[in-house]
């Protein structure tokens, strides 16, 4: 018998009334904007719209406000939202050997042309708590050289010229969308890079851990990591050309790993690849590992049985707001469901019991 | 081909300026702007989105990186002349306003609004790029190589 069960609005509405008086918190304390969130908590913003996979910082820090800074709930909001979005186009791939780089690091040539840039980073940092931030924010005179005009090469031009390097094959201009066919399996690199570039950071970088400590090992470096803005270009119908739309900030990695050859062939390095949106550098270097193990099959290696190689287990279990939907239903009403396990578990009691008594009786 | 892309090169140009710069900074140098075209709206404002691509190692197949806002609308000025604004974001006015400097700057009205819209805004784009490298150039390391042992 199946009983439906109405009720709870009263209790729902007050509930979500009191949410918005717990997420203003202690009106003696003022009350963040929008734009403070955008400007002060930058690194969340950038993390809302990589997995949120929408690049708009207003909207991001609006999310981060109303979901109390649960940045999940924040990503479940952009996502939600992107879906009400008409799609005006897809842009021709961002060119980011001319980005303007905040940051341009390589672990692998100490004297890369363009230099070894840090950018405003947490490295080297002593990661103690700084308490002067508790009493003011005020930011010291930022110290200035005179700007690089040049374009800064990518690293694995080099390696690519002397074919140090497996080349990157070139594809179809309009790539598989995750967000209009569902994932299918096996998925092209185009879909994997879609997905990891928007999957959850703290699983991804799970993810690339586990190759470093041994499962799918491939011995990365990071060849180049660079940060910085690059314009966005489409093709407008109407005109009959390309304009920019826009410009982003994206975080750019690079891995050069262990290299293979055959009686054919002479041995030559491997690739991994992270790019993600905003100032993103462990999510965009997790993505390179991940991306790497996951390249196995196209490279001619073993399957090692490795979590990292099973592209069904890392992409079906990477979105965050796909595991957090299906994982926080359990807490929603189940109680027509457990009144039958109830049911079921009393009667095989009973059986069992009645059982019992007539061994003992025999 | 070549002809024709020099040809819509300073069109593609400050489209690009208008659609990367601050919706505040355009409003505020379109509100200096004494010309107030009598136009039409053909079409929006309309906010959408549009995917971003990269490619796999920067040089290899396209992928698609993540959507971004943009919101795009089109004028008709009263002599005929259609001006489209594309811009970052979900600011209705910045696309309006947009669109009708589009479509002034292929009037006579062009140098007017060059002087009092698009060189302002330039400027101040080349300024934020070169702030911002300004810093970075000052981050560059310098190495230094200690000798150690003898030989």
């Amino acid at each position: 018998m199946y009983v439906a069960v109405k009720g709870g609005e009263r209790a729902i509405d007050n509930a979500h009334a009191w949410l918005a008086e717990e997420r203003r918190g202690d009106t003696s304390v003022p009350e963040l904007t929008v734009a403070q969130i955008r400007e002060q908590m930058a690194l969340a913003v950038n993390r809302v719209m990589a997995e949120g996979s929408l690049y708009d910082p207003d909207l991001a820090a609006l999310a981060i406000k109303q979901a109390r800074g649960d940045l999940i709930e924040a990503i479940f909001l952009i996502r939600a939202y992107r879906t009400t979005l008409p799609r005006f186009g897809g842009s021709t791939a961002i060119d980011t050997e001319n980005m303007s780089c905040d940051r341009r690091i390589s672990a692998t040539f100490k004297d890369a042309p363009g230099g070894q840039v840090l950018g405003p980073t947490f490295d080297y940092t002593h990661r103690l708590l700084d308490f002067k931030l508790a009493a003011d924010g005020e930011a010291t005179d930022v110290p200035v050289d005179t700007p690089n005009q040049d374009t800064t090469p990518h690293i694995m031009s080099f390696l690519d010229q002397e074919q140090l390097i497996q080349s990157e094959p070139a594809g179809d201009d309009t790539p598989p969308d995750l967000t209009r066919t569902p994932l299918e399996l096996p998925a092209t690199r185009a879909l994997r890079l879609q997905s990891l570039t928007r999957g959850d950071e703290g699983f991804i970088l799970g993810m690339a851990y586990s190759t470093q400590r041994g499962y799918a090992r491939n011995h990365a470096f990071v060849a180049e990591l660079r940060i910085g803005t690059v314009p966005v270009e489409m093709e407008i119908p109407e005109l009959g050309f390309a304009i920019d739309v826009g410009e982003i900030t994206v975080t750019e990695c690079e891995t050069v790993n262990q290299f293979q050859g055959s009686k054919t062939q002479p041995p030559q390095f491997t690739r991994g690849y992270g790019l993600v949106f905003g100032m993103t550098e462990r999510k965009a270097i997790s993505m390179a590992l991940v991306d790497r193990a996951l390249r196995w099959k196209e490279l001619g290696e073993d399957n090692l049985g490795a979590p990292a190689q099973d592209e069904e287990f890392v992409l079906y279990h990477s979105d965050n707001i796909q595991a957090t939907g299906f994982l926080e239903h359990i807490k929603l009403p189940h109680y027509v469901d457990f009144q039958s396990e109830l049911e079921l578990i009393r009667k095989l009691r009973c059986e069992a019991q009645a059982n019992l008594t007539q061994e003992a009786a025999e | 081909m070549n002809m024709m892309s020099d040809l819509n090169a300073p069109r593609k140009a400050w489209l690009g300026l208008l659609a990367k710069s601050p919706a505040a900074d355009v409003a505020r140098l379109w509100a200096m702007l004494t010309i107030a075209p009598d136009h039409t709206v053909l079409r929006g404002p309309e906010i959408g989105s549009v995917m971003v691509r990269g490619r796999a190692g920067a040089v290899g197949a396209a992928f698609n990186l993540g959507e971004m806002t943009v919101t795009r609308a089109s004028v008709k000025l009263s002599d005929g002349t259609i001006g489209h604004g594309y811009v970052q974001g979900r600011n209705q006015d910045h696309a309006l306003q947009a669109a009708q400097i589009d479509a002034l700057m292929q009037t006579d009205a062009a140098d007017v609004v060059e002087a009092t819209v698009l060189g302002p805004l330039r400027l101040a784009a080349t300024n934020r790029k070169s702030d911002r490298a300004a810093k970075a150039a000052a981050t560059k390391v310098d190495f230094f190589t200690m000798v150690r042992g003898e030989d």
